[in-house]
């Protein structure tokens, strides 16, 4: 995101120039969305089942990023959200088998925080280095989950769910609503297929329908998030750490306190993002489940610069992609059109700011994307699978040199050495 | 200090941790139930003799897993790829051996120098990444590890031949796979011959970090890259062969068993030794000695922990908890000694001095 904002305008004309440009990409993406769709008659791109498919497979790359997102803004990186979330698709089985399914999120909370908890208790006071104790969290998590499974879940077999070595399924899910007359209405229009008005319908449709509680308190969790950290002085205090924790410490901050803080809410978030796959996504607890999206959040994360509104877009970006191998191979190959396009005119936007070399680059990229488009019939499902990844690589190849991490992010700091 | 002392404050972290990581299992399992003896019984009760084999072989693996991850943290480079480099290498090396363009030994002398090849060349991505465009190698290489393995199942779905219900590469011939060492007779098993190639592996890393230039200038940059540099070393250049060696030790992993018994690649592929690896390189403080001793040690709960699920109720997972679990408390120890021993120094220095000044026993920030 560009912010070449002249210093001397005041913060409201600045706030109504980031809506401003917000609102042309989203229209921008629209129209581009709409337009590929009508021209290759893949109307599946962003149809409502579509939509809401993408939509569950955001929420837990979303939780696993804005997890990350807290801890790293109090300057500790947690590479262990893998295994937070692997605890929290534990937690989150067992709460729901024995209590109930909003239980069940509650329990994942729970677990994924005791995964923030040792990374609290050896990155914090002890020291260690983040990564190797981020490494250490995901053996453990992965070990733990599959034990605790085998121990408590084998001989479960009631009305209430269906338990197995590796498995509790058939559980309980929580609530979820559909808006009555809207649903049926925004479905009806999306059905058309009309250019931009249909789009917009099945974006309706999608979030009025069958929409679960859960993916509402994701989005809510989100929010709270943003406000807590950037808008509150505790959240201030807290992205001190990340930024100076010496400077934080001189003012009568406790460094200490807020990074605990900071890593338990991480490892909470994560593991409800595992709560949300074992209960929202699926209908129980397999071995397995997370399938690295603790890391596609971590890619997430650094992809939305270590801010709500880009991890949003990010894990949105990964989530759809995440969610397409369910889709036809027809919709993907549409896609490929639209990548072209997105690059093309990204490509222009860089051309207008005078950078010649980054959009010849951009536009190099957008022109083989079209030329793979046009010269082939359909995108082997595994090429799908790997597009998150390659997306962070690129990102972060291309705009590394944008992405601003929190100044201290990652460095062990002792208490009292501010001196 | 005594040679006493520094070989007991050496060892004092690895013991702290073990203990520390028995009594959390021990409580695991009481938790789940089971009493704790049960599970100790076993883990410590004699191996059968194939089970020794099994041991040898197993940590051959893990200890060129941990040398590849070794090699990148003694200068700070965090190689979290292991897991992809070495699939991917796993996968090219079997299908050249497999489709046998060279005979015996030979075939076999050129797979060995392909999965160095693609393991270091995958490695070498995140390098390059790193120093053109300062990306961080710990997220280019998880992010390189998903593409790596997505990419070799994606090559094996394609060009694979059809075996059961999945998919494998051309067997290998007879003439291009090794017997194998039968110490316990034939009834426990053959030692791969290629075990071998982890011994190589640790006396070439242990010359290479302690006897060449290149090594120093590796160590150097590890422990202060603003010294390194003003000492003239190209920390760039370094970044991308450390990488390069790295990935390619880590392209050997699967190699002794893939010539010894395991003929093709395919649903048999041992996964998840990449990260085995990183764990052991941090257990053994990434000298060769310490992970020769880690290898063993992850190797030996593994294969003892497959009796549990025929003897007990106990789940043989457990032995993964032990396993993080002595991993997270050993670099704990290491930590809590060095903050000790930093504050002695201080004490031992201000009493030099001569100085009535208190200290706090607080260590310099670094």
């Amino acid at each position: 995101m560009s912010t070449t904002v002249a210093p001397e305008r005041s913060q409201a004309t600045r706030a109504q120039w980031y809506a401003r440009s917000w609102m042309a990409i989203v229209l921008g993406v629209l129209v581009a969305v709409s337009a590929v769709r009508i021209i290759t008659g893949a109307h599946e791109i962003d149809s409502k089942g579509s939509l809401q498919a993408a939509i569950i497979a955001t929420c837990p790359i979303l939780m696993a990023a804005i997890g990350g997102m807290w801890s790293e803004r109090s300057g500790v990186v947690n590479i262990g959200l893998e295994g937070q979330m692997i605890l929290g698709t534990w937690g989150a089985a067992y709460f729901t088998y024995y209590y109930g399914p909003w239980q069940g999120i509650a329990g994942a909370a729970l677990l994924g925080a005791v995964g923030g908890l040792i990374h609290a208790i050896a990155t914090v006071t002890f020291g260690v280095d983040h990564i190797v104790s981020g490494v250490a969290i995901n053996i453990i998590g992965l070990g733990a989950a599959k034990f605790l499974a085998e121990a408590y879940f084998k001989d479960l077999k009631s009305e209430r769910g269906t338990g197995g070595v590796k498995q509790l399924v058939g559980l309980e899910r929580p609530p979820s609503f559909t808006v009555p007359g809207v649903s049926d209405w925004a479905s009806t229009l999306a059905d058309k297929h009309w250019f931009v008005v249909s789009d917009l319908a099945a974006v309706l449709a999608a979030v009025t329908t069958r929409m679960s509680w859960v993916t509402l308190l994701v989005f809510a969790l989100v929010a709270l998030s943003a406000w807590i950290l950037w808008k509150t002085s505790f959240g201030l205090r807290l992205r001190s750490c990340g930024e100076n924790p010496q400077a934080a410490e001189s003012l009568g901050v406790n460094v200490m306190r807020y990074k605990y803080v900071a890593v338990l809410v991480s490892g909470a978030l994560a593991g409800i993002g595992g709560g949300y796959l074992a209960l929202v996504s699926s209908s129980g607890f397999v071995t397995g489940q997370t399938n690295g999206r603790g890391f596609i959040g971590l890619a997430a994360m650094i992809f939305g610069n270590w801010r709500p509104g880009g991890i949003l877009v990010g894990a949105s970006m990964f989530g759809y992609t995440d969610s397409l191998p369910l889709r036809s191979t027809s919709t993907i190959h549409a896609l490929l059109l639209l990548v072209a396009i997105g690059l093309i005119a990204f490509a222009l936007f860089r051309l207008v700011k005078g950078q010649r070399n980054s959009a010849a680059v951009l536009a190099v990229f957008g022109l083989l994307f079209g030329l793979w488009y046009a010269l082939t019939e359909e995108v082997p499902r595994d090429f799908t699978s790997m597009t998150p990844y390659i997306a962070t690589l690129l990102v972060l190849a291309f705009a590394s040199q944008r992405l601003r991490m929190p100044a201290a992010d990652g460095q062990i700091y002792r208490k009292g050495s501010a001196g | 200090m005594s040679i006493v002392s520094k070989v007991f404050t050496a060892l004092l972290a690895p013991l702290v941790a073990v203990v520390v990581a028995m009594i959390i299992t021990s409580v695991v399992v009481a938790a789940s139930g089971n009493p704790p003896m049960d599970f100790w019984s076993i883990i410590f009760s004699r191996p059968a003799d194939r089970v020794f084999v099994n041991i040898v072989n197993q940590s051959s693996m893990i200890f060129l897993s941990a040398l590849a991850a070794a090699i990148g943290f003694r200068m700070n480079l965090f190689n979290i790829g292991v897991e992809g480099q070495y699939t991917l290498a796993s996968y090219t090396a079997a299908a050249f051996a497999g489709a046998a363009f060279l005979p015996g030994k030979l075939n076999i002398f050129v797979s060995l120098l392909i999965a160095i090849a693609v393991g270091a060349i995958w490695a070498g991505i995140a390098g390059v990444l790193k120093v053109t465009r300062g990306v961080s190698e710990v997220i280019s290489t998880i992010m390189l590890n998903a593409i790596g393995i997505t990419m070799a199942g994606y090559l094996l779905l394609n060009y694979g031949q059809k075996y059961g219900s999945g998919r494998r590469t051309t067997p290998l011939e007879a003439s291009s796979e090794f017997q194998g060492w039968e110490p316990l007779g034939s009834a426990a098993g053959a030692v791969w011959s290629l075990v071998i190639l982890a011994l190589l592996a640790g006396v070439a890393f242990s010359v290479l970090i302690n006897r060449t230039r290149f090594g120093f200038d590796l160590r150097a940059t590890g422990m202060s890259e603003s010294a390194a540099v003003a000492s003239g070393v190209k920390v760039n250049r370094m970044v991308v062969i450390a990488m390069m060696l790295s990935g390619g030790i880590a392209g050997l992993i699967w190699m002794p068993a893939l010539f010894n018994g395991a003929h093709y690649y395919g649903p048999t592929f041992q996964a998840g030794l990449g990260f085995t690896g990183i764990a052991v390189a941090l257990l053994g403080r990434n000298r060769p000695l310490g992970i020769f001793f880690g290898a063993l040690l992850f190797a030996f709960l593994n294969e003892q922990s497959n009796r549990l699920t025929l003897e007990t109720d106990i789940s043989a997972n457990v032995v993964q908890i032990t396993q993080g679990v002595i991993v997270l408390a050993v670099v704990v120890a290491y930590e809590v000694v060095r903050r000790y021993k930093a504050a002695a120094e201080q004490r031992a220095v201000t009493k030099q001095l001569g100085e009535n000044r208190p200290t706090d026993g607080e260590a310099v920030p670094a």
